[in-house]
């Protein structure tokens, strides 16, 4: 690239550039008439590893798998019109998960644009409120400082999508380069550093606490691995519980004693009793999301709140609390510690210790717990069994959206951060496979595996022809319970098991459906060969789908009903018709 | 204060980079979230910088007017948010033009009324007046109310335009 003469190159010629100066390596993308040039500088150099998906949402959502697992952005490339809209639903995935991506959309020619030409689509309008930021170039001079600036707002401040949409001309025009290494922008000052006397006061604070919870979120994650590390030192220094929101997980180690497993709708007894009953919550990195919350005038009632977060608009959003702090989590913790240790700051030690006993009785209640016998795989049971033989290898998880994704939560315990993706804000169902295609491209010798559910699956299968063509070994493990598990569920629960359209009255044959795109298809349907055929899977070296057959009408408990405080859960075994206000009915 | 549910309007001042679509980021934002928008006015303030300001009035709870700056700061154009109702005693005007037809005692007495406001003729015919009135928003609300009465065809309004009294600027 360094004999280029940055003088005189096209519009393509200079987005090869900036990607190769933003140190990008692959990117995901969908050829189409609008982007042409940019695939032919692609064609032309062998440095940039460009995956073909088979939709665009699958790009998206690849890019999104590639970034978790990895902390870099990633980087799609589609078309014009459809292509630009295919990739919206990835593209609000990543702004609501606060995923680093950048997405190049080919655009009609400048000249075009505005006359309802062939698969033209105001990308910009349409993208806007789903994007961190973007922008619709209009001169080839801009280009390459845009390239940067994308780059610098996709992965600084609060991580998101950014989309540059180039018209064609542009990327035949001829323009000059300008490198990656001055790219500021006076409007958008991302914060690092949190407040000092902020941070004091939250040490005070956690220090005097006689019932403390950490909760903890996606915010750690993506502060990078610094910022887990730093957590586990501090959640030790205190001796306090620590709980996560799904997006968090992998944060802390689920092996530590102090982990009280996953809060919110699905979570825990322990963690959301904790929650409930706390006297001092310590909130890093999460967002006070409706499916942690529960009803919000009877959340956590009797606490004082911290909350560091790198966003100022997650402050006091939904949840008034008592100590904000804006800043990035591994800074701020850094502080934290540091100001713990010099004021020599002790926790209440016979406080703690009932706290604890407290929390050990709630633990006592096994809410996670379930009972496999008979002859029909209980989907609690599969992951379990995935998890332990599995557990020892170099493994990454992703999810679809639903029952299977909260199991895959509960019974998958995950030791270090970016080991798992999953569609938490926007809840995509579709987006496993192809994050499982991307983590796999990012992790080529890893074990990936897609912990599906039969429904979400199908929505982007066609991706199997991704993974094939890669030869991408992503193992595909389907809890095929033939019912839009979660939907069938809300159903039994609030509308008096009227399961409206829930039903797949049609499936494939997944082991057929395998062979057909030439992967290979395992099934199981009884527990005594689970375990043999996971191995089976894991041992095989191309992709896999695992037709996994469990029981059809499992409920995923415990659950906080919508419209219900955390103490107000329903466990498993429990009387299934749940008294739900018409009001908590209407919540999603 | 940030569980108190009183509704109460705000001026904000928002400063933002002049490029395209920084508008539609400001105005998508309210409509996306819900927040209302009472007036807006946008003008380019700076052409060298090419900065424009954007005069918004809204109205919520202290929680949701403190969740509108924050999002409105998130916008990556928008370099400056400020609350005027709150951080600074502000000026606060609107133009307005006022088009009233009619004639004899009617006309007359619209004249008389104009006058009184201070408001300026700024075109006339034998049967109407455009009249120009700069002033708080209930002052040109009180003369458009006068008008009605006296033949008020049509009025244009600016919107609220507002800046911080003293020597600081924003």
């Amino acid at each position: 690239m360094n004999d280029t003469n940055t003088d005189h190159m096209t519009g393509a010629e200079i987005i090869i550039k900036a990607l190769h100066d933003q140190g990008v390596e692959h990117i995901f993308g969908y050829p189409g008439g609008a982007v042409l040039p940019i695939y032919d500088e692609i064609f032309k150099q062998d440095w940039l590893h460009h995956i073909l998906v088979r939709h665009e949402q699958g790009a998206a959502h690849a890019a999104e798998g590639y970034a978790r697992s990895t902390g870099k952005c990633g980087v799609l490339l589609v078309t014009s019109g459809p292509g630009a809209t295919n990739a919206v639903t990835g593209l609000t995935d990543a702004l609501m998960d606060s995923i680093p991506l950048v997405c190049i959309t080919g655009q009609v020619p400048t000249h075009l644009i505005g006359s309802d030409a062939f698969q033209e689509c105001d990308t910009v309008g349409i993208t806007r409120p789903c994007t961190k930021h973007n922008y619709l170039v209009k001169s080839v001079d801009d280009l390459a400082e845009i390239m940067h600036e994308a780059f610098y707002i996709a992965t600084s401040g609060r991580p998101g999508p950014v989309v540059i949409d180039i018209p064609k001309d542009i990327q035949f025009a001829p323009g000059s380069y300008m490198s990656p290494e001055k790219i500021s922008k006076a409007s958008y000052q991302p914060p690092k550093k949190g407040d000092l006397n902020g941070i004091r006061e939250a040490a005070e604070l956690i220090a005097s606490a006689k019932k403390p919870v950490f909760y903890t979120g996606g915010g750690v994650v993506n502060a990078g691995p610094v910022a887990s590390k730093l957590l586990r030192e501090f959640v030790g220094l205190t001796g306090y519980p620590i709980t996560s929101t799904l997006m968090g997980l992998g944060a802390f180690p689920a092996s530590d004693d102090q982990w009280l497993g996953m809060l919110g709708m699905h979570g825990t007894y322990e963690a959301n009793m904790s929650m409930h009953d706390c006297d001092v919550m310590i909130n890093i990195g999460a967002r006070f999301d409706d499916r942690i919350t529960g009803r919000l005038d009877a959340f956590s009632p009797h606490s004082k709140k911290i909350h560091i977060d790198i966003d100022p608009s997650s402050i006091n959003k939904t949840v008034h609390v008592d100590v904000p702090i804006v800043g990035d989590v591994a800074h701020v913790l850094e502080d934290l510690i540091r100001i713990w240790k010099e004021t020599a700051c002790s926790p209440d030690k016979t406080a703690l210790a009932e706290w604890w006993q407290e929390i050990e009785a709630w633990r006592q209640v096994n809410s996670l717990g379930f009972e496999q016998s008979g002859s029909i795989i209980k989907p609690q049971y599969a992951v379990q069994r995935l998890y332990e033989l599995s557990k020892d290898k170099d493994v990454y998880i992703s999810t679809e959206v639903g029952q299977h994704q909260m199991w895959a939560a509960q019974h998958f315990h995950f030791e270090e951060p970016n080991r798992w993706m999953t569609s938490g804000g926007l809840g995509t169902m579709g987006y496993g496979l192809p994050a499982a295609i991307g983590t796999q491209i990012a992790h080529p010798e890893a074990l990936v595996i897609d912990i599906a559910g039969e429904a979400s699956v199908l929505m982007n299968m066609q991706e199997m022809s991704t993974a094939v063509q890669y030869n991408l070994p992503v193992k595909i493990f389907i809890l095929n319970n033939e019912y839009m598990g979660m939907v069938r569920q809300w159903q039994q629960l609030l509308h008096g098991g009227r399961y409206s359209h829930s039903y797949s009255e049609a499936l494939p044959d997944f082991v057929k459906l395998a062979e057909a795109y030439g992967a290979t298809g395992i099934r199981a349907t009884n527990p005594d060969e689970l375990d043999e055929a996971i191995t089976q899977m894991i041992n095989t070296p191309g992709p896999v789908i695992f037709d996994c057959v469990v029981s059809k009408d499992e409920n995923c408990f415990p659950m906080i009903p919508s419209g219900k405080a955390h103490n107000e859960m329903i466990l498993a075994g429990e009387p299934a018709d749940v008294e739900v206000s018409e009001e908590g009915k209407a919540l999603v | 204060m940030m569980n108190d549910q009183s509704i109460e309007a705000h001026t904000l001042s928002v400063l933002v980079e002049n490029a395209a679509g920084v508008l539609a980021r400001v105005i998508g934002l309210f409509s996306g979230r819900g927040y209302n928008i009472e007036s807006l006015t946008v003008a380019e303030v700076d052409g060298e910088a090419h900065m424009s300001r954007i005069t918004i009035v809204t109205s919520g709870s202290p929680m949701v007017i403190e969740q509108i700056k924050a999002q409105l700061s998130r916008i990556v154009p928008v370099s400056r948010v400020t609350d005027l109702t709150v951080e600074a005693e502000a000026i606060e005007r609107e133009m307005a033009l006022v088009k009233v037809t009619g004639t004899g005692e009617k006309r007359v007495e619209a004249l008389r009324v104009s006058e009184s406001f201070r408001a300026r003729v700024v075109d006339t015919t034998h049967e109407s007046f455009v009249f120009e009135l700069t002033g708080a928003k209930t002052k040109i609300d009180a003369f458009v109310q006068l008008m009605r009465p006296l033949g008020l065809k049509e009025v244009s309004r600016t919107g609220i335009a507002a800046i911080a009294r003293g020597p600081e600027a924003m």
